[in-house]
């Protein structure tokens, strides 16, 4: 179920102009043991589809896909789960039409 | 490069184009910070543009201004799986010289307000993240360090447009992040279609344009709404709802989106569409008790950084431009007196916000956010199934004698809400709209 949802996004995603900043991913999680219920719910509720959880049961990100919105950073910031900044200026999603 | 200016403009949205266009043309010198390739490719909305505010800032925007249709027709829709009930206004008055909605394309209208605003005089630089604000020793914001090679930049105050996610302002304290409570997720698909189809899909001609906003099952009982607005040529189609509900639901925004679009009642709209965009935006919705505290000593914060949204109306690039103007004004006051940017001279800004339109809206419908939020799932999910049903009832013809069917109807309502929410629900509403 999860995983149809994600080949859904990433088409989407498709549609999308980025300039990937490689090698500097503007979001950052803090090294956990359990993820909280908070980052949990990123898996879902993030609109990119930019986190997952790997196989040692941790939340990961990957910012490739993200639109900058910020949610995470509401939902997670406080507790010091992630570490947000915007992308350095130029890099990241480019809207067409916004 | 002159390292210091009158103002810095933090963003070029509705708010920080407003303000930075305002302040050029009273004559200061303002450098304008976008950390984007140009103004508009960061920016997310519907999107609606109302007239009167822009009109206020440049009176002759019409001219060259980027408008995709102006708007004649709006549909509230409430709608369970099957159904929507449906309020619709339509009216040829709004066909007028100088009409008052407009659908616009972010991207394209930012594009131009931008270019609007390097005419005024206003130094842009784009591909440039703000990283912090700075201040002297006494607290006064003096300001901003940027990720320029010696990006450090001075003004006598900093006008802070930097969006309902922005890190400067909430980072120095100035006012609190935004809490998932108080900001909507929404997501955004762009639809393009041939201009006739739109048209005769949505019985329009030339360039008006429909808006269907709808609420209803499709959110699953989460606090949010449906939307779609017709352009020249494409429809944003589109979902929102509540970050703390999407949480708590376990929803993904675009599988709640795919949804929206699969609904009986929207399918046929976007038939053989090509999405040439996905999208997603925070939207404030916290309403006047979200509102921060508008400025402090060499400082100013508008739009949608100071959660000037107004959620029920569905405003916001209004509040934004008339907040970024408002500001820019009483900046030019300070500075026309030769006074400092304290908070105490500022304060005009925030003295003249709650004497517009802005402020007196948000603080009427101050108790709608919590009402609306706390009882999602009988405004959202409860009453749009009930009214449906109460509809299909009314309609089906069936032999059941008129009486019988609407004691149905009644027992229904009381059923499931019970006579005290019911009549909690109309008393809190209508306390919430007065």
């Amino acid at each position: 179920m999860s995983a149809m949802m994600n080949v859904r996004v990433e088409e989407k995603l498709y549609q999308n102009r980025y300039v990937v900043d490689a090698g500097r991913g503007h979001i950052k999680v803090a090294q956990h043991e359990k993820p909280s219920q908070n980052l949990l719910a990123m898996i879902t509720l993030c609109p990119a589809g930019c986190y997952s959880l790997n196989e040692a049961g941790k939340v990961e990100v990957a910012t490739d896909g993200c639109f900058e919105c910020g949610t995470c950073r509401v939902l997670c910031e406080p507790t010091g789960e992630v570490e947000w900044n915007y992308p350095r200026g130029g890099y990241g999603v480019l809207f067409k039409f916004g | 490069m002159v390292e210091r200016f009158d103002c810095i403009v933090v963003g070029a949205g509705m708010a920080g184009n407003a303000a930075a266009y305002t302040l050029a043309r009273k004559g200061l010198s303002v450098l304008q910070l976008e950390r984007g390739e140009y103004a508009g490719s960061k920016n997310v909305q519907g999107a609606i543009m109302y007239a009167d505010m822009l009109e206020k800032i440049i009176p002759d925007f019409r001219d060259d201004a980027p408008l995709e249709r102006h708007l004649i027709e709006q549909r509230f829709w409430m709608m369970n799986e099957h159904s929507h009930t449906g309020m619709h206004y339509r009216s040829d008055a709004f066909n007028e010289a100088r009409p008052n909605r407009y659908t616009i394309i972010r991207s394209q209208f930012d594009k131009w307000f931008s270019r609007k605003v390097r005419e005024a005089g206003v130094l842009l630089l784009t591909e440039t993240t703000a990283l912090e604000l700075l201040f002297d020793a006494y607290g006064a914001c003096v300001g901003v360090r940027t990720d320029r090679e010696d990006g450090v930049v001075h003004a006598d105050v900093v006008v802070l447009a930097e969006g309902v996610n922005g890190l400067l302002g909430t980072r120095a304290g100035l006012r609190p992040p935004p809490q998932p409570e108080t900001v909507a997720l929404a997501v955004k698909e762009m639809h393009f279609l041939p201009q006739e189809t739109i048209e005769a899909r949505f019985n329009i001609r030339g360039d008006e344009g429909v808006v269907i906003e709808a609420v209803g099952t499709i959110s699953k009982g989460m606090t949010g709404m449906g939307f779609i607005y017709t352009n020249r040529e494409c429809l944003s189609v589109g979902m929102g709802c509540l970050v703390s509900d999407f949480a708590k639901t376990g929803e993904t925004p675009y599988g709640l989106l795919e949804k929206f679009k699969a609904h009986p009642s929207i399918k046929p709209l976007l038939e053989g569409s090509e999405v040439k965009e996905y999208s997603a935006h925070l939207i404030p919705e916290g309403g006047f008790k979200a509102v921060p505290q508008l400025c402090g000593d060499g400082w100013v914060v508008v739009g949608d950084a100071a959660q000037l949204n107004n959620a029920v109306h569905r405003e916001g690039s209004n509040l934004a431009m008339t907040s970024g103007r408002i500001a820019a004004e009483a900046i030019f006051q300070v500075k026309s007196r030769k006074e400092k940017m304290t908070k105490a001279n500022l304060k005009r800004y925030p003295d003249a916000m709650d004497a517009s339109f802005v402020m007196k809206d948000l603080r009427k419908l101050k108790d709608m956010p919590a009402l609306l939020h706390t009882n999602s799932r009988n405004f959202f999910l409860t009453y749009p199934e009930l009214v449906s049903r109460a509809m299909e009832n009314y309609l089906r013809v069936d032999g059941t004698p008129k009486r019988e069917k609407e004691s149905a109807t009644i027992k229904a309502f009381r059923k499931t809400r019970g006579i005290g929410g019911l009549v909690t629900d109309a008393v809190r509403l209508a306390r919430a709209w007065r």
